[in-house]
């Protein structure tokens, strides 16, 4: 928690190593450890938590409302069948995909400034996967009909579903991605719940502790089949998140609404995801590692690494703009052409400006070493970017479905107050499943950072 | 392992040591030494001591080969799902009717069976099932969730999932003569005493009972 800041140019900040000042493996799981174990509820914590609690009943009213009124609470008309419902599902599961990212692909890679930052991110993952459901599950209006969207036989309907529909595509994707991702979660956590089930004073809590380590005991034939398995798991989910937003812009590609029938969808979708992920991994991270002292494992060179990323996925993003503004001249056809005119001097005009200013031009900033060694910066930029990743796909959607292709059926679209209402109470429900993770689980892999301090030890 | 007397059985001997690198040393030893029930506790996984307790107890690895058999049966199963409910129609007990009948619908004259779009089906099913064997085939090969193992009657074994580095060779050994052993272990340069470390007759007779899976 004594952190020293002495001056220092912005390039020896970033020249950090990736593990500080951390001697022994007691030091590290001490350090990690002791922010579960204390018995101290801090003041801080409490009142951060009962914010995003108030902000989660919130959305308890509005999901009670929307019950009772059904969907016509919801600004949704003929031309605009989808609204905050989808923008907010691809918006939170767009920002799932770092975590993924982080803890598959770069396991794969075997880049080791991953260890620190993976069991939060994944914790990211789910938690936002959980706000991502919240709208499908509950956009039908009747939630007790969602199993009519399973492969369940017909028994009161007759009928199976259509398996040539995107959207049942996406029931499959992302129900997929949610139940691996918990697997590798847990999976990660076991040898740390082991740590914690033989630290812990309180006896209860070494129960709970232990019921869920499941007897881990650190055996090397164990280890040996856990890499193995873990290997596989990074191995099966590094296609698994290309997949799932690839899935997800098949819902727009494949339809014929002028501006979604492109094939540049599904690799753009998925470098807004990881740019989207990248960013509020960066938003989380910042300002954890002050407060839990955590400077030592979280260190610059990790904040400097996923600054780079967001600067790279954010220039692919942008090329996809420019390549659907292409396509729509391209395309000689009058409806696409229309479209994009539209997008860039329409009725929702601004938020497509809007859009190239958060998503194009703010990050470019990252270019420069003092941008990326200013950690108040950075966590402003992370934050421009996750607007600009929603109001992207605020631009996707209003925007096409309100001028399609009669104008006897343009319209107009905006939110009421129960939308915003969810879309706010969603962000709480993120919020209230954080700050109970950073309470009760290990924020940082304690196992995989005392592997990483043993390679150290080894390289001298 | 049925013993006469009230003593506890006795699971095995227990070292400790306090670097990875003692340990792998100590590994290397047991192993040459000839024992075969032998096993490393360590507080992240240690490549070198894995392969060589690994080498004496079990070679063959069937974790991978367990992930490709679900694999191919998600495979398969999402693709009879989507083939057999898109493209069947048979009515064969009326009874049954609602349960196994397909529901084949034509859009716009597209095949029934519509195969390219139901790779996608096919792949997340794929995904799903290794992952899901992945992770119980890992836990079931290790034989957890067991939440009493004699290791953890050794004080000082809490460690083990900390900073301390213990190897333990069991009583189930052919080789294992507790004098014996017990003054190879001391040879090893341990930092603390040799630990004998008891067992329970129930949890006896229960490893056999696993050692046959």
């Amino acid at each position: 928690m004594q952190y020293q800041e002495t001056r220092r140019t912005p390039a020896e900040v970033l020249a950090e190593p990736v593990l500080g000042s951390v001697q022994t493996y007691e030091q590290i799981t001490d350090r990690i450890a002791s922010i579960v174990l204390t018995d101290k509820i801090q003041l801080g914590w409490l009142v951060a938590l009962t914010i995003a609690m108030s902000m989660l009943g919130m959305m308890g009213v509005s999901l009670l409302g929307l019950f009772y009124w059904g969907v016509g609470v919801w600004g949704l008309n003929n031309r605009v069948d989808w609204g905050f419902d989808i923008i907010n599902l691809v918006w939170w599961i767009g920002i799932g995909h770092a975590g993924t990212l982080i803890s598959a692909i770069l396991l794969i890679f075997r880049q080791e400034w991953r260890t620190s930052i993976n069991r939060f991110a994944e914790a990211m993952t789910l938690f936002a996967v959980a706000c991502a459901g919240i709208y499908p599950t509950f956009h039908t209006g009747r939630p007790w009909l969602d199993w009519w969207l399973g492969p369940v036989p017909g028994v009161s309907t007759g009928m199976w579903p259509n398996f040539r529909s995107p959207l049942v595509w996406d029931v499959f994707a992302i129900s997929t991605y949610a139940s691996v991702s918990i697997l590798f979660w847990y999976v990660g956590l076991v040898p740390d719940l082991a740590t914690l089930r033989d630290r812990a004073k309180n006896k209860y809590i070494k129960v709970i502790y232990g019921l869920f380590a499941l007897g881990w005991r650190g055996s090397a034939m164990h280890w040996k089949r856990y890499n193995t398995a873990y290997t596989i798991l990074a191995g099966l989910s590094m296609p698994l998140v290309f997949s799932v937003h690839t899935v997800i812009s098949f819902d727009f590609a494949t339809s014929q609404v002028p501006g979604w029938h492109v094939t540049i969808f599904p690799p753009y979708f998925v470098a807004g995801a990881v740019f989207a992920g990248f960013a509020m991994v960066l938003t989380l991270a910042i300002p954890l590692r002050h407060v839990y002292g955590l400077q030592d494992f979280i260190t610059m060179r990790h904040i400097n690494n996923m600054a780079k990323i967001m600067l790279a996925t954010g220039i692919f993003v942008v090329y996809g703009y420019f390549l659907e503004l292409f396509f729509g001249w391209y395309s000689g056809n009058e409806y696409e052409m229309a479209l994009t005119y539209n997008r860039l001097f329409g009725p929702y005009a601004w938020s497509f400006w809007a859009l190239i200013f958060c998503n194009g031009v703010v990050p470019q900033l990252l270019w420069s070493t003092r941008v990326r060694s200013n950690e108040v910066v950075l966590f402003g930029i992370a934050n421009v970017v996750s607007v600009g990743m929603w109001l992207e796909r605020f631009v996707i959607i209003p925007v096409s479905l309100t001028r399609t292709f009669l104008p006897a059926s343009w319209g107009w679209y905006f939110p009421t107050r129960w939308e915003l209402s969810l879309f706010f109470g969603s962000i709480g429900l993120f919020l209230t499943m954080f700050f109970l993770f950073i309470r009760v689980l290990p924020m940082i892999s304690i196992f995989e950072v005392r592997e990483l301090a043993h390679h150290k030890m080894h390289e001298h | 392992m049925h013993a006469e007397n009230t003593q506890p059985p006795v699971y095995g001997l227990m070292v400790e040591f306090d670097t990875p690198e003692t340990l792998v040393e100590a590994t290397r030893q047991a192993v040459a030494a000839g024992y075969k029930k032998l096993d490393a506790y360590s507080p992240f996984p240690i490549e070198e001591v894995s392969d060589l307790v690994s080498s004496v107890r079990q070679k063959f690895h069937t974790l991978p080969l367990l992930v490709l058999g679900a694999g191919i049966t998600g495979l398969a199963t999402a693709f009879l799902l989507q083939w057999y409910t898109s493209a069947i129609n048979f009515q064969i007990f009326n009874f049954w009717r609602v349960i196994i009948d397909g529901y084949p619908i034509n859009i716009g004259g597209r095949p029934l069976n519509s195969w390219p779009a139901f790779t996608v089906v096919m792949f997340e099913l794929t995904v799903l099932f290794s992952a899901g064997t992945a992770v119980l085939g890992m836990f079931g090969l290790n034989g957890l969730p067991l939440l009493y193992h004699p290791v953890f009657n050794v004080e000082r074994f809490s460690l083990a999932s900390t900073e301390r580095f213990f190897l333990c060779i069991e009583a189930a050994d052919s080789q294992f003569n507790l004098e014996k052993t017990q003054k190879f272990l001391e040879g090893l340069k341990p930092t603390n005493p040799v630990e004998k470390v008891m067992s329970s007759e129930y949890f006896s007779e229960g490893l056999e009972w696993a050692e046959l899976l």
